[in-house]
């Protein structure tokens, strides 16, 4: 019971007020008590490239796109942050990322642009939407995919989506360019946009190391 | 309550509305009641017609959209009843039909044969308004309030596991498709006159 307390009390000193919010009231046996007790977890630096997700950014708006469907990665952090700032874009943030298929078919047949954000685990997780919702009914979708898992990955977990998404990508006969420097980015994102709604098919920009991840 | 009879019940309100129906005996009886270029059948990716109605919704503020569910579908895409919930278009009514089994699969039961609620999830994900209807009367009566609520609402309508003795018709599917997109062109081409 000492201890908890002594939880409660952290949470006053620890956690600030965020942002304009009224500070979070702690009382005993809450989740922020909880969290208050273990020790201070130190994130390492996240070095996502803020100059290329703006140029993404940028580009998206400027090829119409009005809707963004998105599942957070770190990769996407900029570019969900923009899209959220934006009063112009819809920004809908998912549960997981099939739904966004659904949603860009929806879009699209009300004649509304829309682009999906998501890592290429979100991707392997969608194919079914996307062969029997949008290969089906002939629905250009936009994919942005974070390509984690290539050379560079540190991270265990990711290495085998790297390993597999480019081969599925092609086993589903959907276009693919990889973007990874800035130079890539405004004409691929225009040309794959273009066949999409050329040939009613989904497209995929794989955003790669080389241009998300600044080290 | 048959789902044949609350398809005819609710026809009528669905002229003026955008549907969008999941696959199988929905889209079809649907259809033997009478096709509209404002019905949309999602013959497949089960578990997707909220999430395209919700992407309807968002881009045509101006229109109504009705999404024909279905037990088995919601079940494989509960996620996103928390997306429907956290936008919660006022122009999206959700109804789903619940025969507690994949009947068009042989009538396998699904787990609200099991005491799964569907509206209880909808509630608990943050839809605002739900209900559960199990008469022709309670249907129509909920249908109405919620298309006069401009709150997102989930209807769930338990219905009878029978259907009909097929699932393909002679509207084919890009027809189907192509023709629904241009009733919305259109309407909003009207709309801007």
């Amino acid at each position: 019971m000492e201890a908890v307390s002594n939880g409660d009390a952290q949470v006053d000193s620890v956690l600030p007020a965020d942002g304009g919010r009224p500070a979070r009231r702690a009382s005993r046996y809450t989740v922020d008590a909880f969290c208050a007790m273990r020790p201070r977890v130190t994130f390492p630096r996240m070095p996502v490239s803020v100059a290329s997700s703006s140029l993404i950014y940028d580009c998206l708006k400027r090829q119409g796109v009005r809707i963004v469907s998105a599942l957070p990665e770190t990769w996407l952090v900029h570019l969900i942050r923009m899209a959220d700032d934006d009063p112009e874009m819809t920004l809908v943030r998912l549960a997981k990322e099939e739904e966004g298929v659904g949603i860009s078919a929806g879009a699209h047949l009300a004649g509304v642009k829309s682009a999906m954000l998501m890592q290429n685990h979100g991707f392997l997780a969608s194919v079914n939407g996307i062969v029997s919702c949008a290969q089906l009914y002939r629905i250009p979708l936009l994919m942005l995919i974070s390509h984690r898992g290539e050379f560079g990955e540190r991270d265990p977990w990711q290495t085998e989506g790297g390993g597999v998404t480019e081969h599925v990508l092609d086993a589903l006969r959907i276009p693919r360019a990889r973007l990874e420097s800035p130079d890539h980015v405004a004409t691929r994102i225009a040309k794959a946009q273009t066949l999409a709604y050329s040939a009613s098919r989904p497209v995929a920009l794989l955003l790669c190391r080389d241009l998300m991840w600044e080290e | 309550m048959r789902r044949l009879d609350a398809l005819r019940a609710l026809y009528p309100e669905l002229e003026r509305c955008v549907v969008v129906t999941i696959m199988g005996a929905v889209a079809a009886e649907l259809q033997s009641i009478g096709h509209r270029p404002n019905f949309f059948y999602l013959q497949h990716a089960m578990g997707l017609a909220s999430s395209l109605g919700l992407g309807l919704a968002l881009a045509r503020p101006d229109v109504t959209v009705v999404v024909l569910d279905g037990d088995g579908s919601v079940l494989m895409n509960l996620g996103g009843l928390t997306t429907l919930a956290r936008y919660r278009p006022p122009n999206l009514v959700h109804v789903v039909f619940d025969n507690e089994s994949l009947l068009s699969v042989g009538g396998f039961p699904t787990a609200t044969s099991t005491g799964s609620d569907l509206a209880g999830i909808a509630a608990a994900a943050g839809v605002p308004n739900t209900t559960t209807v199990r008469t022709l009367d309670d249907l129509t009566t909920s249908f109405a309030a919620a298309l006069a609520a401009r709150a997102l609402t989930t209807i769930v309508a338990k219905v009878d596991a029978v259907g009909p003795s097929g699932y393909v018709t002679d509207l084919s599917l890009l027809e189907n498709r192509y023709q629904f997109a241009r009733f919305l062109r259109e309407s909003q081409a009207k709309e801007g006159q």
